[in-house]
């Protein structure tokens, strides 16, 4: 009950930011140089098409109309028709959410499995070479830009040693593993060296907490204080983080889909900015936002059911 | 701080400059920085060829002594297009973040300073913004304002003042709770000359400590961006550019993708160990 409150409040909260957010997109087109109308249905339009949409976005009305349409189209899921694809936007974005939604998590995953224990190996063996090496090899790894861990990991693993398809999605769930391997891992390398310096801190700073002092004086073994006590605390940071780092993330799984090939949301985000299909960019970064701030709502409830300090006041 | 390095039973604190040069990292940033600073400002001291000199019979040639890094498709030197990259590339480290530092500073210490209603719109303009992710807000601006090397540096700046002035007004906020700030104010000093001159100065620290890390990422997003096509445009040599002009014939011709790479991680390398050092010479000792 309590949570559900929680939730109706964090929901009430995110409508004036939400407001603002469609601003912004509302903004975006208004900039373009020229008549939005014609941006809007593309250069092949008809002089019917025109009016339609004019009439459709109130380009004749004052702005403020304007604005109050696009919302409330936009509620009502209606965010126009895409010029590239010829449907609606909003079946194109749910048709490739899944993909991106599969890309991300995946990849989400495999830098947990990857960040995690290489920041216990650090934290434990803190100042020694072992943490030295790990966090200079981390430390390159985030100069790396997505795309080109990308192409370096396509070149090597795919080209060369053919060991992973070079692009596409696959069908079925184990083949989406397969074909979705590589982009995974390139955005987790990326994703890993984010959480690495911030999981290890995380962790010595529970290692020197007392409540682990206490339990090594109480003669606890080794297994059970960092079973426990570290590995709780440091998932809640590692969640946190994680949450936090979302936006990253999702600017990680665009490239890496251009990269890759993956029919996803981040590759046909580029795909309509060079057909200037500026409905689908708009609801493209409407969903990005959608999407956003979900993971955002998410971590925080997440975050309140594992640490009892935080529980939902 | 169990990791500070300076022995209490020294007679005198060691000046700033002496603890910089004790930390390696710090100094190898500073070197691959100068060094990349002086490739931009002069490239054809370094560069063997002209960058867009075409050599029809020189063309995809592998690395060897005449050309280091092998040529293009179009048989241009790419050792001497990765250097002439170098002045594109750290100019966007500095032109893409500075003007995003100056509108963050002054409208983060503005709002902090007087708080109300406008600080209330700008906790808005935040949360909405930052909703985005950093890259779909970049590439969408860019989608309007066309591709190319000026509306990036436009479109990166409108997103990216807002991380500059949140945590300006968060540290003009946390210093305004000094007495001094009081004092200023019981002086009779003006609003802006206890902002600018007393609070300002105090505060900035860990702005200009995010201000390195955030051009190691503007190089990354920008050659990002070159890769995209919506950043800088070919023939223009910038390394992300000539990491997609060498994209189709990395298999054949792996070279031309490869160098451009490590340039970038070098730099950013660079940059970051500066701001890492930064962080840890500018933190208040006690």
């Amino acid at each position: 009950m309590a949570t559900l409150q929680y939730i109706l409040k964090r929901l009430t909260l995110m409508i004036p930011t939400f407001l603002l957010v469609m601003v912004i997109i509302f903004l975006l087109v208004r900039f373009l140089p020229g008549d939005p109308a014609l941006a809007i249905a593309g250069d092949r339009a008809s002089d019917a098409d025109l009016a339609a949409i004019r009439d459709r976005l109130g380009l004749n009305e004052p702005t403020w109309v304007q604005f109050w349409l696009f919302l409330t189209n936009t509620v009502q899921g209606d965010l126009g028709t895409s010029i590239l694809m010829r449907t609606e936007v909003l079946d194109v974005v749910l048709q490739r959410l899944p993909t991106t939604a599969f890309l991300t998590v995946y990849a989400v995953g495999l830098s947990v499995l990857i960040a995690g224990p290489m920041a216990f190996v650090a934290a434990l063996n803190r100042g020694r070479w072992p943490d030295t090496v790990i966090r200079t090899v981390f430390q390159v790894g985030l100069s790396m830009p997505v795309f080109y861990i990308g192409l370096v990991l396509l070149t090597f693993l795919a080209a060369q040693l053919r060991w992973f398809p070079v692009g596409g999605y696959g069908e079925g769930f184990v083949s989406h593993l397969y074909h979705l391997f590589l982009p995974a891992f390139t955005v987790a390398l990326y994703t890993s060296a984010i959480i690495l310096r911030n999981l290890r801190s995380a962790i010595i700073e529970v290692l020197d907490a007392e409540y682990v002092q206490f339990a090594r004086a109480k003669g606890l073994p080794n297994r059970m204080i960092l079973g426990r006590h570290v590995l709780r605390n440091a998932l809640i940071s590692t969640v946190t983080l994680l949450g936090l780092s979302i936006g990253n993330l999702m600017s990680g799984t665009l490239v890496t889909e251009t990269v890759f090939a993956v029919p996803g949301l981040g590759r046909l985000m580029l795909e309509a900015i060079f057909a200037r299909d500026y409905p689908l960019i708009q609801g493209l970064t409407l969903t990005f936002a959608v999407l956003v701030s979900l993971v955002f709502l998410l971590t925080d409830l997440f975050q309140s059911s594992l640490d009892p300090r935080m529980r939902l006041s | 701080m169990s990791d500070t390095a300076v022995s209490s039973s020294a007679p005198t604190r060691p000046s700033r400059l002496q603890l910089a040069l004790g930390k390696p990292g710090f100094l190898l940033g500073c070197v691959i920085i100068g060094f990349s600073a002086l490739l931009a400002l002069m490239p054809h001291v370094f560069a063997p060829y002209d960058p867009n000199f075409i050599d029809y019979v020189a063309i995809r040639k592998p690395p060897s002594w005449e050309h280091p890094f092998g040529t293009d498709s179009l048989g241009r030197d790419s050792f001497s297009r990765v250097i002439h990259a170098y002045r594109v590339n750290m100019q966007m480290a500095i032109l893409a973040t500075v003007f995003a530092l100056v509108i963050g500073v002054i409208v983060g210490a503005l709002v902090g300073y007087y708080r109300g209603i406008a600080d209330m719109i700008f906790g808005r303009v935040v949360d909405a913004i930052i909703t985005f992710p950093f890259l779909v807000l970049v590439i969408a601006v860019v989608a309007v304002l066309g591709p190319g090397l000026v509306n990036m540096y436009i479109a990166i700046t409108l997103v990216g003042w807002v991380y500059y002035a949140r945590l300006m007004r968060a540290e003009i906020i946390a210093q305004m709770g000094n007495d001094y700030s009081d004092a200023g104010l019981v002086m009779g000093y003006s609003d802006r000359r206890i902002i600018f001159r007393h609070l300002l100065p105090n505060a900035i620290t860990p702005v200009l400590i995010y201000w390195m890390t955030d051009m190691a990422l503007a190089i990354l997003l920008g050659s990002s961006l070159g890769y995209l096509g919506l950043g800088a445009q070919p023939p223009q040599a910038e390394w992300g550019v000539l990491i997609a002009e060498g994209r189709n014939f990395i298999t054949t011709a792996w070279w031309l993708s490869l160098m451009p790479g490590i340039a970038i991680v070098l730099t950013g390398l660079g940059f970051s160990l500066i701001g890492d050092g930064l962080a840890d010479l500018l933190r208040p000792r006690g």
